[in-house]
Parts: structure tokens; C-alpha cells; sequence
């Protein structure tokens, strides 16, 4: 089998994820409208930090933080788990089963269709954020943003791999949508998300460390607004790079037994 | 091209009495039950041949379909589609087979049958002048007009169905497995699904096996049938002998010119329906030709017709266990 046939079915998946992805005009302006959360942590950090820098965040980096935590959430956010979910539950996957391309694939295939609303959306808040506080509210350093370009392509990995290990949990139980909800309290909490990590007391910040969710948002942001040495953000990539490890061998090992009970099962 | 060898299918389910004590208990204790939805069939199918499964609810029908497309894996047996383990779903298997669910869809719903047909065409490698040709012939023979461009949210059933049809065999599959491909469309849709499988058929030598509850698919579609019941066969053949050897006697249907006393009926055969100017008589073969004489001659006939009796009654009746379903059923294997 060719790599370039190949390539050419996985943009055909790529293909119709564009296609789905602007498919309901008023859906996508919700979706926009859904990932503004940052924007409203402005608002809030913006109303506390009036009297004062809070845990060394000044009103105009908490604005510089949070343009990037939306940039940072739009590229690399996955919504593949509520699909892999509801194709699991109404029988749906059985026709993904028989085309001759893995399913996990065409998934995959078709989040990254759905990537250029997603960059158009971050182009925008980019460039807002060099418009209202300049440049220097970004990193400066082209060694940072070179591991940023990876990192944020880590993060999009782990979510990814997230996403598809709990959607796969349908194989499992009636429904894996509650299951990704519990996963996005904790990530909204300890990732860096409504609110940056360095703000937890240390024992906690320990802990959140080894926890994914940082490494999902928290870390590309933090690389984005140069709040991190050259050492230190090497470190975290590396880490960022076992979690996206450990996270395609729990895909591997949900997929597969998961297909093992459904072809026992159902189908 | 297909063989299926001493097949079972066994599933344990949980079993669970209704309310809400038996449901707090299941969470510490769960009572399972084995469910045989396929128990040892055995069966041939050769290049061409069009096949219906027929069967009641669980009869192991579907997941029989399910086997031999590669979503289900057997729990002992063999299954065989062009020699090859249809559970290893190899894609030069999947490349020229086909699962046609009549309740599941395989069309894209955000976008229009367009968009999965395209998708199909990249993805089974179908080349640009191919594709177009076959679109074309699916248009003919389906109808299609301007539906592959509206989106598929907005499709009817009956519609949904046909492009359903032809995203199933943009790639032009050499076997084509059908789940109740007409499972409620109304008559005059049912009608054009059963002509095009019937033409796609002949025209492409595909090889169809089809479940039905509609026995007008199966009458139109498939002159072998093999009748399942608690997952097993009880009936493989033509389906001309089924009917032969569970309901020998035919049906014969008067039109009267003017209302006859059923007194003047019943030295005729068994009577069924006895309407003013309609008299519908069940005879046995072998009184067939007597019988029509006599009511030629005693009777104000205007027309007759001699039926077979409708396959939906020879179904309940094997199923019924009235008529000796096993009688009906040749060796295994044989067709």
C-alpha cells in the first residue's frame, strides 16, 4: 500500500471532518461562543488584580495569559470522544468498521478537518493580543517558541488520545459522555484553564504536576507567554511528551479490548 | 464464496427483574443467562446466488449477517468469505463486501449523500472515471435525481434508503449483505429497492444475502431460502419447495359473476373466504384439475387464478411448530 493512497484516504476523512465542521453556521458561532471562557477569566482577574498583582499576575499579563489559554484551547481541543461515544451506543461504528481504514484513523482524520475554523479562530485572538498589549506580551525567545510549536502539537496529541480513550469506555459502560464531563471538571480546574497553576498552594501544585490536565493547556500557554526558562520548558515538553506516550497505549489498550467485548457483544 | 461451518454465536446477558430493589441489588450481584443466537449452522453460498435468511425476532438472522461481515466473532465454528476469516475484517475482504442496515446509516447526517459517496469513492480507490459511470448507473436505476445533494438530515426514509443503497456499492461490492433494506418504506418505494437489488444482481453477478420481515423482498429477490429458529436452520432450499412441503394445497380464488350459497362450495375444497361475488378455496394438489372442471361447470365463474399460499402464513406455521418444520429441512448444507 502506497503512502500517497494512503495519504489520499486520510484526506478524505480530513475532507468531511472541514466539511462537518462548518456544516451548522449558527452551531459554529456557538461553539466560538463556548470557548470564550478566557475571556470572561479576563474579566474576572482583571476586576481582582485592580488593587494589586496576585501570586506575581499583573492586570495585563492575566489579559496576555488568557488570550493565549483561548489560542492554546481552540488548537487543540478534541471533541472526538462524544462522537466515538454516540457511534459506540447506536450502532453507528459497525459502518466505520467495515470501510477499509481504522476507525481511530478516520477519528484522527477528521478532528484535523476541523482544524482551520479552529486556527482562523486563534489567528484572530493572536492578533488581538499583539494589537491590545504588544509584543513583548509574548515570548521572545525563538528556542521557546520552537518548543511551543511542539508543545502545542503534544497537547492537541494528548487530548486527542484523551478524548479517544474515554469515548472508547463506551465499549464498557451504557455511556462515556458523563465520564468526559468528570475529565473536563478536572482539566477546566488543574490545567491552567480558569486560572494559572503557579496560583495553587505548592503541595498542590505538586501534585498537579503529575497530573495530564497541565500538560493538555497549562504548559503551550505558559510557553506562549514566555513565562518559562529554556530548561525548565525543555522539562515539561519532555513530560508532555510521556503523557502523549502513556495516553496512545491506554488508547491501544481501551480499543482494543473494547473492540474485543463489542465483537463478543454487539456490533 | 461464502462457507459457514458448525457456527455459534453465544452471548451472556445480564438478567435483571424490574424495579428498584432488583436494580440496587444487581449492583453487588449480577445473575447472567446464555443466550444462543447462532447454534451450530452450516451452510454454502456460491458466486451469484441471492439468499434470504428468513426467521422470527432472535432468530439469529442478523447476527448471523454480523459474523459473516466481520463485526461479530464466532464462539466455535468456521465462517469463510472468500476463504478468508471475515473476523481478521482484512481489507481486501472489506473492499468487496458490503452491510447494507436497514436501521443503522452509514450516510454522513451533517451533509449531503454526495459528500459519503465521495468519501467512499477515496477511500475504496475507486477511480474518478469509475465512479462517475457508477454514479450514473445508481442514478438509472435508483432514481436518485437531485438527492445526493440535499442534505441528508432532510431526506425521507424512503429516500435516505436509496442513498443509502448506492453509498453501500459505489465500490461495486462482489457480496452484498442486506438487514432489512426495506424496513419501513412504503409500498411503492419497497417496490423500486426490490427492482434495483434484483438488477444490480444480475447485472454485476453479485452475490446478495438478505434478512426480511417484508416476504414480498424475499418472493421477488431470492430463490433459496434458509429459514433459521433459535439459531438454528430449519429449512435450506428453494423456496418453491418450502412452500411445496409445508402448504402443498393451493389457493384457488373465484370471481363470481353472481353470489353462490356456500352449500355449492364446500364439495369443492376447504373454504377460506366467502365473499359475495369472491370465493377463495384451499385444494389439494392432487384434486387440482377436478376441482377446477366441477367449478367450471357448476358455478357462474367470470374469472379464476390458483395461488400458492402467501409465504407470511407458511412462516407462522413453521414457526407455529403446526406444520413439521423439520420435516421441511433437506440435510445441512444441502440447497
Amino acid at each position: 500500500m502506497s503512502v500517497g493512497r494512503e495519504l489520499l484516504r486520510l484526506f478524505a476523512f480530513i475532507r468531511i471532518g472541514a466539511t462537518g465542521a462548518v456544516a451548522y453556521r449558527t452551531e459554529a458561532i456557538v461553539w466560538v461562543l463556548s470557548t470564550t471562557m478566557p475571556l470572561i477569566m479576563i474579566a474576572f482577574f482583571g476586576a481582582v488584580t485592580r488593587d494589586g498583582p496576585i501570586g506575581g499576575h499583573s492586570g495585563a499579563s492575566v489579559v496576555g495569559y488568557f488570550l493565549a489559554t483561548f489560542v492554546v484551547r481552540s488548537l487543540t481541543a478534541s471533541w472526538v470522544s462524544w462522537q466515538i461515544n454516540l457511534d459506540i451506543r447506536d450502532g453507528t461504528l459497525a459502518t466505520r468498521l467495515l470501510l477499509p481504514v481504522h476507525p481511530l484513523v478516520a477519528y484522527t482524520a477528521e478532528s484535523i478537518g476541523s482544524m482551520p475554523v479552529r486556527v482562523l479562530g486563534s489567528v484572530v485572538m493572536g492578533l488581538v493580543m499583539l494589537a491590545l498589549l504588544g509584543s513583548h506580551a509574548l515570548a521572545q525567545d525563538p528556542v521557546i517558541w520552537a518548543l511551543w510549536c511542539a508543545s502545542i502539537v503534544l497537547a492537541w496529541l494528548l487530548s486527542l488520545a484523551v478524548s479517544v480513550a474515554i469515548g472508547a469506555l463506551a465499549f464498557f459502560v451504557d455511556s462515556s459522555a458523563k465520564l468526559m464531563d468528570a475529565w473536563l471538571a478536572g482539566l477546566f480546574v488543574f490545567s491552567g484553564y480558569l486560572f494559572p497553576v503557579d496560583l495553587f498552594p505548592a503541595r498542590v501544585r505538586a501534585v498537579v504536576d503529575w497530573l495530564p490536565f497541565r500538560y493538555q493547556i497549562g504548559v503551550p500557554v505558559e510557553l506562549m507567554v514566555g513565562a518559562l526558562d529554556r530548561s525548565t520548558a525543555l522539562d515539561l515538553v519532555l513530560r508532555q511528551l510521556g503523557f502523549v506516550v502513556l495516553g496512545a497505549i491506554t488508547v491501544r489498550l481501551v480499543w482494543q479490548r473494547g473492540l474485543a467485548r463489542y465483537s463478543a457483544y454487539g456490533g | 464464496m461464502i462457507a459457514v461451518r458448525n457456527l455459534r454465536k453465544h452471548y451472556r446477558v445480564t438478567k435483571r427483574p424490574p424495579g428498584m430493589v432488583a436494580a440496587l441489588r444487581s449492583l453487588f450481584h449480577r445473575r447472567y443467562e446464555l443466550v444462543k443466537a447462532v447454534d451450530g449452522v452450516s451452510f454454502d453460498i456460491a458466486k451469484g446466488e441471492r439468499v434470504a435468511l428468513l426467521g422470527e425476532n432472535g432468530a439469529g438472522k442478523t447476527t448471523t449477517l454480523k459474523v459473516l461481515s466481520g463485526l461479530l466473532h464466532p464462539t466455535s465454528g468456521t465462517a469463510r468469505v472468500f476463504d478468508e476469516d471475515p473476523a481478521r475484517r482484512a481489507r481486501s475482504s472489506l473492499r468487496r463486501i458490503s452491510l447494507v442496515l436497514g436501521q443503522r446509516q452509514r450516510l454522513l447526517w451533517d451533509l449531503p449523500p454526495q459528500e459519503t459517496f465521495e468519501l467512499n469513492r477515496l477511500v475504496y480507490e475507486v477511480p474518478e472515471a469509475d465512479f462517475r459511470a457508477t454514479l450514473r448507473e445508481l442514478d438509472d436505476l435508483l432514481e436518485l435525481g437531485d438527492l445526493p445533494r440535499r442534505p441528508t438530515r432532510e431526506l425521507s426514509l424512503g429516500e435516505r434508503m436509496k442513498c443509502e443503497l448506492a453509498a453501500a456499492l459505489i465500490h461495486r461490492p462482489e457480496i452484498l449483505f442486506l438487514d432489512e433494506p426495506t424496513i419501513g418504506l412504503d409500498v411503492g418505494m419497497q417496490l423500486a429497492v426490490r427492482g434495483f437489488l434484483e438488477r444490480y444482481g444480475e447485472q454485476h453477478g453479485a452475490t446478495i444475502l438478505l434478512t426480511s420481515h417484508y416476504m414480498g423482498d424475499v418472493v421477488a429477490l431470492c430463490p433459496r431460502v434458509i429459514v433459521m429458529n433459535h439459531g438454528t436452520i430449519q429449512y435450506d432450499g428453494a423456496l418453491g419447495e418450502l412452500t411445496h412441503r409445508t402448504r402443498p394445497e393451493k389457493l384457488v380464488v373465484l370471481h363470481l359473476e353472481r353470489s353462490v350459497d356456500a352449500r355449492d362450495l364446500v364439495a369443492l375444497g376447504t373454504l377460506v373466504a366467502h365473499r359475495p361475488l369472491e370465493v377463495v378455496l384451499r385444494v389439494k394438489p392432487s384434486e387440482l384439475k377436478a376441482v377446477l372442471a366441477d367449478a367450471l361447470i357448476r358455478l357462474p365463474i367470470r374469472d379464476l387464478s390458483v395461488q400458492d399460499p402467501p409465504l407470511e402464513e407458511i412462516m407462522a406455521e413453521i414457526f407455529a411448530g403446526r406444520s413439521d418444520g423439520r420435516r421441511a429441512a433437506p440435510a445441512e448444507g444441502e440447497s
